[in-house]
């Protein structure tokens, strides 16, 4: 525990933001031995990886809902399971829901079963094999911060020349496929390989998930690359749901951050970031006090970062205008629900029940799901990543009753009619449509809260709602996320960083963004 | 109003005219108009040389008016022109106007032109080239108001030694005490007027701002004032002498606006271009602090500078060599003319490093059309000082009676 008095006003190190990647730069930083101090705005820390209460004795991880690429890396290296990370479920399956029908089980190892079609049931080993073997080799380009081209630093070269090595070495035959389909759209894919409707919506829909696409949008191989790739390098094999919600991964981080040294202040919004002699300074609170340091770390979206903190006056024109061109705009809603009981899943056992349920019966599904979000509208018929998280975790509910949340896709962030008129027909088509696969749920239901864009902004800080800062998207990612001149984690603002979601690798709670943040931070003190 | 500027006609003739077309045609006796900025203009009135003798001896009306101009109003227009601009504006007058040059994020100037403070939060700026798309990304995060005004202000140049002589006559009391880059509100017959010590000549001169439709009447008033004075319109090509002889640059002439410009490394920074005078790092962030504080670090690959030739054939478009054998290039020239003032044969052109220190030598390679018969000459240029010609009477207040 660091011994200084709260009044401190001199820091090596400035951390905007308390979310997981705000808190895993700061540990990271805390243990190269800086002085850090976290500056949270909320009550509470987590970010969008944050367990609360929605209903009187009910909990649930209110942002993301569950871990599907946290870094083995990053939990070993600041040895999060000694802070108190523990898991109610790792490896977990995904079940796609099918209309009057036996859904079909994915397993996190290319296990599949399920009454379907017999060809389906023999291809798809073999292609999540593939699959799996392209995760694993672009796996690392998550871990590491992206090159730059036209610097002359011997590290973004041999980046460049690790990612192309990793490739090649693939053999013939998968490079080929990698490269054919690297720039394809999850329809064609899907339908090449697959002809079970089920089958195909399942994985189309985490190709989709969080984005701003259907499944027939250019580019959706890649986001699903990118979520297999993840997935991958995670310790969890797979999906997995934290002891206590996904709010004890963020108390995880607290712990390594504070055991490191690391100050953590909550309810202190930042009002500025200061800026003296063309360096960020230092930041100025919304209670008028000023902190000064070396560096300032915001774990914010980089519009609220670099437009709304730093401030356009500080940057070039140019600059800003592409960073307003940065989409942001989130896609997707959140539904919690609890409980009385355990909602029965038609044709599914007891035990499947706390799987990942998905509700994407169809690759037309998807895509007439996302044309409704293209006119300002709500899916009529949403796609749906389902949890009961007390099915492995009971200590989030009181005893004998449930909490379901939800992922709903689409929720547009500004929709005809606006939300507030909106909310209430949205909730029911969304339970509508969980009844459609758990006919008794709406006898079951005590109470009820959802998230719009709007209000994933409000409760996150996060500049239209997205659930990871920016959309994931070729043009948004890797070398040039979140826009050129802001990669690598600097900022063109000498002294001010960016660690969050809006950077590379981008949403999902992973940490990494943070961790990589922090390596800049240290590697441009020591070449100073 | 013309029928040309009704906007349901601009098919039928794409240029717009002037308030002034109508005065210029009557007397142009070449017949001899070019486009500017979407307007159609005199290139020249009579001759070339008489019209550009007038500038230098007597006084000139030219007709300013496709001159772009905005009008910048709001709170933050200081901060968001101090932003925009590389020259330190946070302490510019009302009634006062300053040279500027903006640059894009790579440092590359994207255009020159003057602001003018009208009032406390009011400013005009005067531009060789549209760029409201540039103006409206500079101003995210600034609370202003940015919008276009170059149809409703009808502009006129008034430059030569006689100019504030005919002025005074023509009724603007007090115009005598303006100092350069300084600026007032006359009344001429009544009419409202504002008059500003500018020019693109290099010699005493005023630019004037009226209403499009006093400026007919504006023109008749000078015109007979200025008759004794020897006052003349003219037109592009004589001002081009004059202002490549008072050392000033011509956008997508001397350099390429870096926002227009296609090819990696077309684009030039303040620096270069040998305004870095007009660069204030001291003033707080502007759009390319950062890319120029490099390239002064790194130190400049080349500037544009002043060349004397020899010989009397204008070097147009010459490129420049270390030696007469015109096997090392080092250059290029991007405005030549024969000063008649000067009696100099005088350029702009960018030089790269080492031989752009003022009395270096390079070589320039003109070619003479003969009677159609064309001759390559290697001539002898030297590195001088701009600008050619700085008469004291530009900067005189108030000027000398002449």
């Amino acid at each position: 525990m660091s011994a200084v008095s709260p009044a401190r006003t001199r820091y090596d190190c400035v951390v905007i933001g308390g979310g997981h990647n705000g808190l895993s730069c700061a540990a990271f930083l805390a243990r190269a031995g800086r002085s850090v101090l976290v500056l949270e705005a909320s009550t509470r820390l987590g970010g969008a990886a944050v367990t609360r209460e929605f209903a009187p004795g009910f909990r649930v991880s209110a942002g993301a809902h569950l871990l599907h690429q946290m870094s083995a890396q990053l939990i070993g290296e600041l040895e999060l399971e000694h802070h108190g990370l523990q898991w109610a479920a790792q490896g977990m399956s995904t079940v796609s829901l099918a209309h009057g029908a036996a859904p079909l089980t994915l397993g996190p190892e290319g296990q599949i079963e399920g009454q379907g079609i017999a060809q389906d049931l023999r291809a798809y080993p073999a292609f999540a094999t593939q699959m799996r073997r392209f995760a694993a080799a672009l796996n690392p380009v998550l871990e590491k911060t992206p090159p730059r081209l036209g610097t002359d630093r011997w590290s973004d070269r041999l980046n460049l020349l690790g990612l192309g090595w990793r490739i090649r070495r693939l053999g013939r035959r998968d490079m080929r496929e990698l490269l054919r389909i690297g720039g394809m759209n999850a329809y064609d894919l899907l339908t090449e390989h697959f002809s079970s409707p089920l089958l195909q919506g399942a994985l189309g829909f985490d190709a989709v998930l969080g984005t701003n696409f259907g499944p027939r949008s250019p580019g959706t191989v890649m986001t699903l690359l990118y979520r297999l790739a993840a997935q991958f390098g995670s310790s969890t094999r797979g999906v997995a749901l934290p002891k206590g919600g996904l709010g004890a991964v963020s108390d995880a981080l607290a712990g390594a951050a504070r055991k490191a040294g690391a100050e953590i202040r909550l309810e202190t919004p930042v009002e500025r970031v200061l800026v003296a002699d063309d360096r960020a300074c230092g930041v100025r609170l919304h209670s008028g006090q000023s902190i000064s340091a070396g560096a300032v770390i915001s774990s914010a979206d980089p519009k609220a970062s670099l437009l709304g903190l730093v401030g356009a006056e500080h940057l070039d024109a140019g600059f800003v205008r592409r960073l307003t061109h940065l989409r942001t705009r989130g896609l997707a809603a959140k539904l919690h629900l609890a409980l009385e009981d355990l909602p029965m899943f038609a044709e599914l056992p007891p035990a499947a029940h706390g799987a990942r349920l998905v509700v994407a019966p169809s690759l037309n599904y998807l895509e007439h799901a996302y044309n409704h979000s293209k006119y300002d509208e709500y899916s009529q018929a949403p796609a749906l990543e389902i949890t009961l998280p007390t099915v492995c975790d009971p200590t989030l509910a009181p005893r004998g009753k449930h909490v379901l949340s939800a992922v709903v896709q689409y929720a547009p962030y500004q929709v005809r009619g606006g939300w507030a008129q909106e909310r209430t027909a949205f909730t029911r088509r969304i339970i509508d449509t969980i009844a459609q696969f758990a006919p008794g749920i709406r006898a079951l239901i005590r109470a009820s809260e959802l998230l719009t864009p709007q209000d994933l902004e409000q409760e996150f800080r996060t500049t239209g709602g997205h659930w990871h800062h920016a959309d994931l998207a070729l043009d948004q990612f890797f070398m040039v996320r979140p826009v050129p001149g802001a990669t690598q984690y600097g900022t063109p603002l000498a002294g001010f960083y960016l660690c969050g979601a809006g950077c590379h690798p981008g949403g999902g709670v992973m940490g990494i963004a943070g961790r990589n943040a922090a390596r800049q931070v240290l590697a441009q003190a020591a070449r100073t | 109003m013309n029928e040309s500027n009704n906007p349901t006609s601009h098919f039928r003739q794409p240029l717009l005219l002037t308030p002034f077309h109508d005065r210029a045609r009557a007397l142009s006796q070449v017949d001899s108009f070019v486009p500017w900025a979407g307007y159609t203009t005199v290139d020249v009135f009579t001759t070339m040389e008489q019209e550009y003798f007038a500038i230098r001896n007597a006084t000139t009306l030219y007709d300013l008016t496709p001159m772009v101009k905005y009008r910048i109003a709001g709170p933050d227009a200081n901060r968001f022109l101090n932003r925009l601009v590389t020259r330190d504006l946070r302490k510019l007058k009302v009634s006062r106007v300053s040279y500027c040059v903006w640059c894009n994020d790579a440092g590359n100037i994207i255009d020159d032109g003057t602001v003018f403070r009208l009032a406390e939060n009011e400013y005009r700026l005067c531009t060789a080239e549209r760029q409201l798309d540039w103006l409206l990304d500079s101003a995210i995060g600034f609370d202003v108001q940015i919008s276009e005004v170059t149809a409703e202000i009808a502009a006129l140049a008034m430059q030569g030694p006689t100019s504030c002589a005919v002025l005074k006559q023509v009724g603007l009391a007090g115009v005598e005490r303006l100092k350069p880059f300084e600026f007032g509100n006359f009344e001429v017959a009544g009419l409202p007027i504002m008059v500003s010590r500018t020019g693109f000549t290099g010699d005493l001169g005023y630019e004037l701002w009226v209403d499009p439709q006093q400026a007919n009447a504006l023109w008749d008033a000078l015109m007979s004032a200025g008759r004794s004075r020897g006052i003349r319109a003219i037109g592009s090509r004589a001002l081009n002498i004059a202002r490549i002889e008072a050392g000033f640059l011509l956008p997508n002439v001397d350099f390429m606006s870096a926002e227009g410009s296609i090819r990696i490394g077309t684009g030039r920074s303040p620096l270069e271009l040998g305004l870095g005078w007009l660069v204030d790092f001291g003033k707080g962030h502007f759009t390319g602090r950062r890319a120029l504080l490099e390239q002064q670090r790194r130190g400049l690959r080349r500037q544009l500078v002043g060349l004397d030739i020899a010989g009397s054939k204008p070097a147009l478009n010459a490129l420049l060599y270390t030696d007469r054998t015109g096997r090392k290039e080092v250059g290029s020239i991007s405005s030549a003319v024969w000063s008649p003032t000067c009696k100099r044969n005088i350029a702009l052109a960018m030089v790269e490093a080492p031989h752009f220190e003022v009395g270096a030598m390079v070589w320039a390679e003109v070619y003479l059309n003969r009677e159609l018969v064309w001759e390559r000459r290697m001539c002898r240029a030297q590195v001088v000082e701009k600008p050619f010609f700085a008469p004291e009477r530009r900067r005189l207040t108030p000027p000398a009676d002449f």
